[in-house]
């Protein structure tokens, strides 16, 4: 057969030394950068993404005419008062408090869980069956054992140097806690005094 | 002896596996995440045990930062008519002597944080610029002169047309004072409006305590 270049062959296979042999390529594709660009998306992505959505906390506030309501609220012995102050400080007194503030004690976040949790058991402890209010409770579909602290009240009072941190945490012990009674009240000037007394004290 | 063959192995792994989980876990991550909106104010909100989820559509949210101040926020996607009609409210209370222009920008404001005498200089200024200008907040530690109860007002007219209750969110900052919050709650109350939804991110309750306990039981309802 006649050939058009170097014709010495006879048969078709073997091609001489200058001839190169059609390389067969590989159809293997690198994978490296489509690899790398779908972690640097997931990266991204992760980066980006919002986990965690941000919750509500509901807060009711009562009507105005709030100052008789409380103060015969805390005239009763089931009642608690919490005073927040600067640097998280927490002052509480159980009660009313007495001519010589002896009754004023000063905490921190930790303390006022342990503090809330036995003045509830206290309250607890000391509950007399009351019908009328569980079958109202039964009526209202609430669980009945909320009748038991309904001596047990609340009254939190944050100065003017608490932060919002401070007023969510402390409406959040209550949710913690499931005091189903409190309110959010005004500072009194005597309150007030006293926690700048004992500020100073602590210095 | 027989010759032990060792056969030469590529170094060359197949990487389809790889890339298919890769794409995978890509895919995964676009569908389930929403992008992040672009915040005017930067606020941490505080924890809470609350795992309620929060309205994002007609409501309100009044925001404050770590320096205490206020802002204010109209949330409403689906009734666009809403805004307008609010700026209309709070020109006529007000006597802001706003133009049509500055009434219509009001619609692509972000949020609000400024007092009633600057306003209108707010307003004039071009999209870009105005939500991303830093404001001193809307005025409220002046209980004669807390300008947010004007606001809440007209939210409230504006969000009544159509016979809805607004809710009204409180976002702040971990940092802010409570003075700051105290002013915004009065502002609220002066509307009679006794109902919030404070802005938390979630905490599970600590251990032993009595709502963990009902959580663990199943009894609680939140």
């Amino acid at each position: 057969m006649a050939s058009l270049e170097g014709g010495g062959d006879s048969g078709g296979h073997k091609k001489g030394p200058g001839v190169k042999k059609a390389k067969k390529l590989s159809t293997r594709v690198d994978m490296t950068p489509m690899v790398d660009l779908g972690f640097l998306l997931i990266t991204f992505f992760i980066f980006t993404a919002t986990m965690s959505e941000p919750k509500a906390m509901n807060l009711n506030m009562p009507k105005e005419p709030e100052k008789p309501d409380e103060e015969m609220l805390t005239k009763k012995s089931g009642a608690l008062t919490i005073m927040l102050g600067k640097d998280n400080h927490v002052y509480y007194y159980e009660g009313e408090l007495d001519a010589q503030a002896s009754n004023f004690k000063s905490t921190d976040f930790k303390g006022i869980r342990e503090e809330i949790i036995k003045k509830k058991k206290e309250v607890i402890s000391r509950y007399v069956r009351d019908i009328k209010c569980e079958e109202q409770a039964a009526k209202d579909k609430i669980d009945p054992k909320s009748c038991e602290q309904k001596d047990f009240f609340v009254v939190i009072k944050p100065n003017a140097e608490a932060t919002y941190k401070n007023t969510v945490d402390i409406l959040d012990e209550m949710a913690i806690n499931e005091v189903s009674r409190y309110a959010m009240v005004k500072i009194t000037p005597t309150e007030n005094e006293l926690i700048k007394a004992t500020e100073g004290g602590q210095k | 002896m027989p010759k032990v063959n060792i056969q030469k192995k590529s170094t060359d792994t197949d990487m389809t596996p790889f890339v298919d989980i890769a794409f995978l876990i890509l895919s995964f991550f676009i569908m389930a995440t929403k992008i992040k909106a672009p915040e005017p104010v930067k606020t941490t909100p505080p924890n809470s045990v609350s795992s309620k989820t929060l309205p994002k559509d007609e409501s309100v949210l009044i925001t404050m930062d770590d320096k205490s101040q206020v802002y204010f926020t109209i949330l409403s996607e689906t009734d666009k008519t809403v805004a307008p009609k609010l700026i209309a409210d709070i020109n006529a209370k007000r006597n802001l002597n706003l133009s049509a222009k500055q009434q219509s920008n009001f619609a692509r404001t972000n949020i609000i944080g400024t007092s009633f005498a600057q306003l209108g200089t707010l307003l004039n200024l071009p999209d870009d610029k105005r939500n991303s200008i830093t404001q001193t907040g809307i005025p409220v530690s002046d209980s004669l002169n807390n300008e947010l109860v004007w606001w809440i007002g007209s939210a409230k007219t504006a969000f009544a047309d159509g016979k809805r209750r607004v809710k009204f969110l409180i976002k702040g900052d971990e940092k802010a004072k409570y003075p700051a919050f105290e002013a915004v709650i009065d502002a609220l109350r002066r509307n009679e409006e006794m109902k919030y939804y404070l802005v938390t991110s979630l905490e599970q309750p600590p251990a032993g305590t009595d709502l963990y306990i009902s959580r663990q039981k199943g009894t609680t309802k939140d």
